[in-house]
């Protein structure tokens, strides 16, 4: 039974925990929601953040998951500049930063992460040396770039947050290197193929990218950030910024004694460990049915179907979390778009479009479509959403011929 | 100045002003019922999918080849489907009425 004296707490209000507080209004929770969070700022979409808003000049208000009227109108309570510091999970309350206590009958954690600081020497006195994972970051970046004459940027780290980083900040005439620990940039999210397009694609437009570059010192010289590499290889920056992956804020969590393994494992409810706490978005260890295994992402999909399920869970419905994941990236004009997950794949085609820039990498294992990384090509990637669905096999020979166009009934065999 | 009008999904008929940014913007901001916008406005969700009314469609223009594309993912797109985000608001506007998809 839904009552109005019951209390929702959401830790967390970015896409995962904004979502999930409207999502409980929808499903007729009619009890107080409050959402807790770190930053100051009212809830804003992240994504842009290291692409269009990076480059622009604007603020953050363009960029809101909602306006604060909404909010209101929903009666959703934002506790921004907030931090939780415990779960107690037996006494169903939750202690914030400033020794008060609140209580709970329904805990949705979507903590999600924090940036991934390496153990570099010297790095603690480095001048103009940020992450980017919040609105802040941005502006720091950005003053700090205003007030550099050469606009010399070192990004440690060739993920897909250093190359948008890398396109955003050439937009704004920067000179931008990339260092990256392993042999090729976007080493641990996709195919060699797909890592050589973007290292061509950033090289043609001005980037340096050196890989294998283990960074291990970064000393002060002449008002300069000397970043010293193990191979004794140095470069120069104005700009420092660090893209070298995440740790997930898993520190309610463990406070509460949940189940935690690459996240906080939850089921198909989102639910972890304890009935009466959730967990959604990045933070969270589920399974997937259609790839059969237990995964982490992150991802906007992610935060915002695991918050409708959660909230349908939390309000006594039985849904099941069963969605095929799917990504985005901007970088210069060109448009990544990712349906899937390719790991463990036994086959990679790919499908260039005539006379166009165009082209989509179709990844299989036994015969199954896995995933598609669609370039510029919104059609292979819809079109690739359908068919992963289906579990049929693909008339390879049609995907592989420009000529034929990209259907469903062209590319499904029988 | 336009004035848009949205047609929720519950027949809820509701009408704002916009001056500039997307409409898919606008609806988010004013809260209409089935407008997500969850990519934040690049093309990549399909979430602020609306049929444009047919007499206003030589107004908003039809869709672009990347958002015909992705309205594929919605099987009710039809000829007056429009990815919101990709409707910039101007004075042309005014007066306009897309029912939401969804």
């Amino acid at each position: 039974m839904l009552t109005k004296e019951q209390v929702c707490l959401v830790i967390g209000a970015s896409h995962a925990g904004v979502n999930v507080g409207f999502a409980l209004r929808k499903e007729g929770w009619s009890g107080r929601i409050v959402l807790f969070d770190a930053d100051p700022n009212l809830p804003y979409h992240r994504p842009p953040l290291s692409k269009t808003f990076l480059s622009s000049e604007s603020g953050i208000a363009q960029f809101l998951l909602k306006p604060a009227e909404s909010y209101k109108k929903e009666q959703i309570e934002l506790r921004l500049n907030t931090r939780v510091s415990r779960i107690n999970k037996e006494e169903q309350n939750i202690l914030l930063d400033d020794g008060s206590i609140i209580s709970y009958d329904k805990l949705v954690i979507a903590t999600g992460a924090r940036p991934f600081i390496p153990p570099i020497e010297g790095l603690k006195n480095a001048q103009n040396a940020f992450p980017l994972r919040t609105a802040q970051d941005v502006f720091n970046i950005r003053i700090s770039l205003q007030n550099s004459p050469n606009k010399k940027v070192v990004i440690i780290g060739g993920g897909y947050i250093g190359l948008e980083i890398a396109a955003s900040l050439k937009k704004l005439g920067s000179q931008v290197t990339i260092l990256e620990r392993e042999e090729r940039i976007l080493a641990r999210v996709t195919a060699p193929e797909m890592s050589a397009f973007f290292d061509d694609l950033h090289r043609r437009h001005g980037i340096q990218i050196h890989t294998q570059k283990h960074v291990t010192l970064i000393i002060q010289s002449n008002g300069l950030n000397v970043v010293q590499c193990g191979d004794g290889s140095q470069f120069e920056a104005e700009v420092l910024i660090i893209g070298a992956g995440i740790r997930l804020n898993t520190e309610p969590a463990e406070s509460a004694g949940l189940n935690i393994e690459n996240g906080i494992r939850v089921d198909e409810v989102a639910r972890t460990s304890d009935k009466n706490i959730f967990a959604i978005g990045d933070i969270t260890y589920h399974f997937n049915p259609h790839y059969g295994r237990y995964i982490r992402l992150e991802s906007v999909q992610n935060a915002v179907d695991q918050a409708k399920v959660a909230a349908a869970g939390i309000c006594g419905k039985q849904p099941v979390y069963d969605a095929i994941p799917w990504f985005w990236s901007d970088q210069y004009d060109v448009k990544l778009q990712i349906v899937g997950l390719s790991d463990g794949y036994d086959q990679l085609l790919i499908r260039n479009e005539e006379d166009t820039d165009k082209f989509s990498v179709w990844y299989f294992k036994d015969n199954q479509l896995l995933a598609v990384d669609a370039v510029n090509n919104a059609k292979a990637y819809v079109l690739g959403t359908k068919l992963i669905k289906e579990k049929r096999p693909l008339n390879l020979e049609n995907l592989l011929d420009s000529s034929v166009p990209l259907k469903m009934e062209t590319l499904l065999l029988g | 100045m336009a004035k848009i009008t949205f047609i929720t999904g519950d027949n809820e008929t509701i009408t704002v002003e916009g001056t500039s940014g997307s409409v898919m913007e606008l609806a988010v901001r004013h809260g209409i019922k089935g407008i997500d916008g969850d990519c934040g406005g690049v093309c990549s969700c399909a979430t602020c999918h609306v049929h444009v009314l047919p007499q206003f469609l030589e107004i908003t223009g039809e869709a672009s080849e990347i958002e015909k594309d992705m309205l594929e993912l919605d099987d009710n797109a039809d000829g007056y489907s429009r990815l919101g985000c990709q409707i910039q608001i101007s004075d042309a506007l005014d007066g306009v009425v897309l029912r939401v998809a969804k």
